[in-house]
């Protein structure tokens, strides 16, 4: 690889947009760059990326780089890491930041294996030290009990950042930059893996990771039927429903409720949780919240550490009664 | 001819242990646990271990399962055998011990899995409970080039291809790809089997393969680290938590909803 430089965003876009994680990502590489006195670059990969290039340059990128290929019109991993790897080495950046989404989890350790690296997983925050031009990372680990403060010892340094764990920067329209083409050569027989059919499990209502409220249910539900009376409840209020993991796991609610480590990370203004006692592995995916509601029996669950409201008491009867309450309120 | 299953498994720190038993060593860093704790297998390393016995009783299968370690409870790691698989081998040398770096756990079973030999599939859990980083299956799959199917919820295999249902944010996909190919398994697969006592008793009978690093045709130069481990803490709580009283908990509750109403947050 060349002399390393620079900072290296990896973006995802999805129907030809910006996705809102790699905004949120050229948020943490901005300041990087700046302290390092150098570019933040931007790497895509996909189909007819120009609106997404200048989005990516107004989010605060000084130069795109785009792989631009009706082979990656729909993600193919195995194209998408030609794509990439072809993409870093024209770069070759010191230090690369990417989402830790679906996609990112994927393709961050495959890259990095790919460039002889690790990857600084889940980052909460990067910090450089310019003295070095070492990161450092500060990411939660056994299930977010522990928080680890790691650095990668080769190059590229690669760190897969949280999702919501940074805030985009306001869109800039001034900001204007180069999109320089990457030329790769791709052959379709290199996706050893085929999509045979996409089924979707949408929610009924808001979508959980974008909603200003959320309502959730756990283990201390009991069974399916109460969360019919959350979602009673998630109804007045406009909410989306969520749930913790033990309740995805007993089946009493689809997988695509759930919030936590292995679920998804939310970061609503309120989040009502009843009967989750707060295990690490669901706070991970929660403690963005601005304000969390916790209704339990168990004075001494966790999550009451968390909670900026509680009420200890049997649930059968403090949300009816907290229902009709709000629905009198209203 | 019935296929040929490698399951990774990694003995982990009980994530169901309390938090007030963890403590964090500042040399290493490392979190220690006190020796009343027994480990366990990581739990999705379970499921994925599921996943192939249930392959195994739909259509047969000879299932492998491979660790690596500094040094196991002989006893926790023997319920994989407990569980139905066939074989167990730990890679298990102090040179092992508290690898926390990911692409070396990846160089050290890719290395394990050539000295196995053939096989049609590796299952894997989709991250471990503890450093949670979902990392070494993924370059594992790289080191082996080999398909790769992350996040598996249901996994069958036939005619020399393996379909899996794989999660995404809003729902899944199937997906298939030639064998031998590498899959990482979600709990939404289900719940692990408990042993059965005739299993119990077959597994007390066999011994688990021990492997040191020697064995195994390592390359020093990829075993250094990519990543280094600085500091280690607990999280700062800082939360005050305001309950809410009332003379009985429907008051309680209606109590709630002004409270919420007076910071304007409904």
């Amino acid at each position: 690889m060349a002399e390393a430089r620079g900072v290296l965003v990896i973006g995802e876009v999805s129907a030809g947009q910006l996705s809102s994680t790699t905004k949120e990502v050229l948020a943490a590489g901005r300041p990087l760059a700046e302290q390092a006195g150098t570019a933040l670059a931007v790497g895509l990969v996909g189909h007819n990326l120009a609106s997404a290039a200048q989005e990516a340059l107004q989010a605060g990128g000084d130069r795109v780089y785009t792989v631009d290929n009706a082979l990656l019109a729909e993600v193919h991993l195995e194209l998408y890491l030609a794509a990439l790897v072809a993409l870093c080495r024209t770069v070759a950046p010191d230090i690369m930041l990417l989402g830790r989404t679906a996609l990112g989890r994927d393709l961050g350790p495959r890259l990095a294996c790919r460039l002889g690296v690790g990857v600084l997983q889940d980052c909460l925050r990067v910090e450089l030290d310019t003295a070095t031009g070492r990161l450092t990372a500060t990411r939660p680990v056994y299930g977010g009990n522990v928080l680890a403060q790691a650095r990668c010892l080769a190059t590229p340094q690669i760190a897969a950042l949280r999702p919501k764990a940074y805030a985009p920067l306001a869109p800039d329209p001034a900001r204007q930059g180069e999109v320089i083409a990457v030329p790769v050569a791709l052959d379709a027989t290199m996706a050893r893996v085929a999509v045979v059919r996409q089924v979707r499990q949408e929610s009924a209502g808001v979508k959980l990771e974008d909603a200003t409220i959320v309502v959730a249910g756990g283990r201390g539900l009991g069974g399916p039927e109460p969360f019919r009376e959350l979602q009673e409840l998630a109804g007045m209020l406009g909410a989306a429903m969520g749930a913790s993991r033990a309740a995805v796991d007993a089946g009493w609610v689809p997988g695509n409720w759930q919030v936590g480590l292995t679920g998804k990370t939310i970061t609503p203004d309120l989040y009502i949780t009843v009967g989750i006692s707060g295990a690490s592995q669901h706070l991970a995916g929660c403690s963005g919240a601005k304000v969390i509601v916790a209704i339990n029996k168990d004075a001494e669950a966790n999550i009451f550490r968390e909670a900026r409201y509680g009420v200890v008491g049997d649930w059968h009867a403090v949300v009816p009664a907290f229902m009709e309450a709000i629905r009198s309120l209203q | 001819m019935a296929l040929h299953i490698i399951v990774t498994a990694k003995q982990v720190v009980d994530p169901e242990m309390p938090i007030s038993a963890y403590s964090i060593e500042a040399a290493g860093p490392r979190v220690v646990t006190p020796a009343t704790f027994q480990p366990v297998i990581n739990g999705f390393d379970e499921n994925a271990l599921e996943a192939a016995l249930r392959l195994k009783d739909s259509q047969g299968a000879t299932i492998t399962v491979v660790s690596v370690g500094g040094q196991f409870a002989l006893d926790i790691m023997k319920k994989a055998l407990a569980m139905g698989a066939d074989t167990l081998i730990l890679c298990q040398d102090p040179l092992f011990a508290h690898l926390s770096d990911s692409f070396v756990t990846a160089q050290v079973l890719s290395a394990a899995i050539r000295k196995i030999g053939a096989f049609d599939l590796i299952l894997c859990g989709r991250q471990a409970s503890d450093w949670d980083n979902a990392q070494v299956p993924l370059m594992l799959a790289e080191l082996l080039d080999v398909p790769c199917l992350s996040l598996a919820q249901k996994v069958e295999a036939a005619d020399g291809k393996v379909t899996v249902e794989q999660l995404v944010p809003d729902g899944y996909i199937v997906a298939e790809a030639p064998l031998p190919a590498l899959v990482t398994v979600s709990n939404e697969l289900g719940a692990p089997r408990y042993p059965t006592m005739r299993n119990i008793m077959a597994a007390n009978r066999k011994r688990p393969a021990l492997w040191k690093a020697t064995d195994l045709a390592l390359d020093p130069a990829l075993l250094t680290p990519r990543i280094e481990l600085v500091n280690l803490a607990f999280p700062a709580r800082t939360q005050q938590c305001e309950i809410i009283a009332g003379a009985d908990a429907a008051e309680a509750g209606r109590n709630l909803a002004l409270k919420l109403r007076e910071a304007k947050l409904i």
